[in-house]
């Protein structure tokens, strides 16, 4: 038989060249007179060590990472086609401890096969959902999506079914699914992984929604950042509407599904400037009520969820909600992809059930730092998620256990920073985001956030005094209750997190009288 | 604008008019056409979408990837989120402004180079990552720094 050989296209691989990787490969198996089979699957997840290479001789998927181009000759040398290379080999795929230890309900697919291999996604269990979808009804479709427990995964957290139990029975001529694809946090990929590992999947689940709604249009709003997602969601789409099971005329449910680019605006992922710019404007926030459940896109009732919260449906839909329901802790329930990244020594993508500790996350899946420098801070839930010190590493992965910490899951992006990071300057920055991302529309997030960034300018400058820091919470708690979404509103998270949790960096820069002070 | 450039603004502008919140879309098209969004083609979209200039100039400049400016012929676009802070991309810019004399944000006046900060690839546990003429590249530091800086910024 041929020899096959899998080379991840996959925007993490590629970015540590893939393509060349591939290439090379294939030019070494040329040369060799080998009749070699080569897959561009999507990537498992595990980032770390990308390009991660398969290679399945007839007896299970043999992996070898990081393989970069220029890894290449040495592992031919070694006899890398005959199965004898033992450089960078990590061995049989789904051993990998990273990967072995998951438990992937949504990422079931991701890394198996060529993402826009239909034939394998329907063997792989590909749209039983649907179809299941299709004989319940729609009632019974949206009542097993609330009895899964699934919360939006985007951050707020809202629960899915109710959303989509809102839409379905709001009466309208025309009802819209939007998928939320604008994945701007720093420290997250998962929606990345799932449109550029198993779009179909996404699809199915805009399908699932579509019909237990009675919306006939969707769109997928994907941010300009993810160049490869959007160009795998447009061929998926294809594929899928030459087969007749998407478009306008499908059968036996009509659905037409448009991919739409952002525009390098992070408040997008706000779910009313996101239908803003989808409606041709300026990415800037609407007020609630309406709820764009009632009144969304043109007007018209739309359920608008994350990806993560789409692509988990057709796992609900096809094992039913109990099957869901019965991994996770308290009201998280089903799993989360977490997002491990920064300086971590294992990092991507892993599903685990809600529940594991933050230190089990980071310490233990992780491995710590890359750098083997000591871990100081970890900043969960994103640019506007708090800060944890390791003293905190108990808290468990749960909704409701990190806001009780003040802090918040938000999708799932956990950043290890080591020791050497000044969580002063970190403060600074959550301001300064802000400053470069408020849409403008709220004074609190518009004004407050520069007024942030002047505010540590001084105290970073040896300005600033027991005064300044009063003034910093002050401003924090005026944005948190005043801003009218959760860029201005968040903001005061990482801040107030570092401020509280790591108080020596801010004092460290306080004049000595000051400081004095602050101690006495 | 050039003629070329004019025809293939209405050739755009015609194709996006049927569809609904086309303002996006096409600006997306131009851009990736001709570079940026020239002055000129402000009017011409707001008459062919029926909306006002303030409303296209308000969304061209909302929006950091839009550019009323003509773009410089290699660009490299580094992420300076968090995660990227976490695996050392303040030295990778250090580097990258002393080679190119740039600082973060500006553009060479001859257009050779652009150095612009972006917020963000999903390659956060592989930092510091950049795109690079559009090409992702991850592991910003060392030897690939080096390399980055030997083929690009020189």
């Amino acid at each position: 038989m041929s020899l096959r050989l899998y080379v991840p296209q996959d925007m993490a691989a590629r970015a540590m060249g893939a393509d060349q990787t591939a290439a090379n490969l294939m030019a070494a198996a040329k040369a060799q007179g080998l009749d070699v089979q080569l897959i561009r699957n999507g990537s498992r997840g595990y980032f770390t060590v990308e390009p991660l290479v398969e290679l399945d001789l007839g007896q299970g998927r043999i992996a070898y990472g990081p393989v970069t181009p220029e890894c290449v000759a040495g592992l031919v040398a070694e006899g890398f086609f005959e199965g004898r290379a033992q450089t960078l080999r990590l061995g049989p795929v789904e051993q990998i401890p990273f990967l072995k230890r998951q438990t992937r309900l949504t990422f079931a697919r991701a890394g198996l096969s060529d993402p826009l291999d239909l034939a394998s996604y329907r063997q792989d269990g590909g749209f039983k959902g649907f179809e299941r979808a299709l004989s319940l009804g729609q009632a019974a479709t949206v009542a097993e999506v609330k009895a899964s427990g699934l919360r939006g995964r985007g951050g707020a957290g809202f629960p899915t079914g109710i959303k989509w139990e809102t839409v379905r029975t709001a009466a309208a001529s025309q009802k819209y699914i939007v998928c939320n694809a604008d994945e701007g946090d720093s420290g997250t990929f998962a929606d990345r992984l799932v449109m550029e590992s198993d779009p179909f999947v996404l699809i199915e689940g805009m399908m699932i929604a579509g019909f237990a709604v009675g919306a006939s249009k969707g769109y997928i709003y994907c941010r300009s950042e993810y160049p490869f997602a959007i160009d795998i969601l447009n061929r998926a789409i294809a594929v899928l509407e030459t087969e007749g099971l998407l478009g306008a005329t499908a059968k036996p449910f009509a659905f037409d599904l448009e991919v739409r680019v952002g525009a390098g605006a992070y408040v997008c992922g706000e779910e009313t400037a996101l239908l803003e710019s989808l409606e041709g404007r300026r990415g800037q926030v609407r007020a609630k009520p309406p709820l764009p459940a009632l009144h969304g896109l043109f007007g018209k009732p739309t359920v608008i969820n994350n990806v993560l919260s789409l692509a988990a449906t057709p796992f609900i839909l096809a094992e039913g909600a109990g099957a869901y329901q019965d991994f996770g802790v308290g009201r998280s329930r089903g799993t989360m992809p977490v997002q491990l990244a920064g300086d971590i020594a294992h990092g991507g993508v892993f599903e685990t059930p809600f529940g594991l500790s933050l230190g089990d996350l980071v310490d233990d899946i992780g491995g710590g730092t890359e750098s083997g420098r000591a871990v100081r801070a970890v900043q969960v839930g994103g640019p506007l998620g708090a800060y944890f010190p390791k003293r905190l590493f108990d808290t468990p992965f749960d909704y409701e256990a990190f806001a009780a910490r003040g802090g918040l899951i938000g999708h799932g992006g956990v950043v290890v920073f080591n020791d050497t990071v000044d969580m002063a300057r970190q403060a600074r920055f959550a301001f300064e985001f802000c400053a470069i991302e408020s849409c403008g529309k709220c004074t609190p997030c518009r004004i407050g956030s520069t007024r942030g960034v002047e505010t540590l300018d001084t105290l970073l400058a040896g300005r600033g005094s027991q005064a300044t820091l009063g003034l910093i919470a002050d401003l924090s708690e005026t944005m948190k209750f005043g801003s009218l979404c959760a860029l201005g509103g968040f903001t005061p998270y990482p801040v107030m997190s570092a401020l509280e949790h790591f108080p020596e960096d801010f004092h460290r820069h306080l004049p000595a009288a000051a400081e004095k002070l602050t101690w006495a | 604008m050039t003629e070329i450039d004019d025809a293939d603004v209405s050739d755009l502008i015609l194709r996006h008019a049927a569809v609904k919140g086309a303002l996006l879309p096409l600006l997306h098209d131009i851009q990736h056409r001709l570079g940026y969004i020239p002055q000129a083609a402000v009017a011409r979209i707001a008459e062919g979408l029926n909306l006002s200039i303030a409303d296209v100039h308000g969304v061209v400049t909302f929006y950091a990837d839009f550019t009323l400016e003509r773009p410089a012929r290699r660009r490299i676009q580094l992420c300076m989120a968090e995660a990227c802070q976490a695996r050392g991309v303040a030295d990778t810019c250090a580097k990258l402004e002393a080679a190119s004399g740039l600082k973060i944000g500006e553009t060479r006046a001859d257009l050779s180079l652009s150095l612009e900060p972006i917020y963000c690839l999903g390659l956060c546990a592989t930092g510091p990552a950049a795109l690079v003429d559009g090409a992702p590249q991850a592991r910003l530091n060392g030897q690939r720094l080096d390399a980055l800086i030997g083929e690009v910024v020189r």
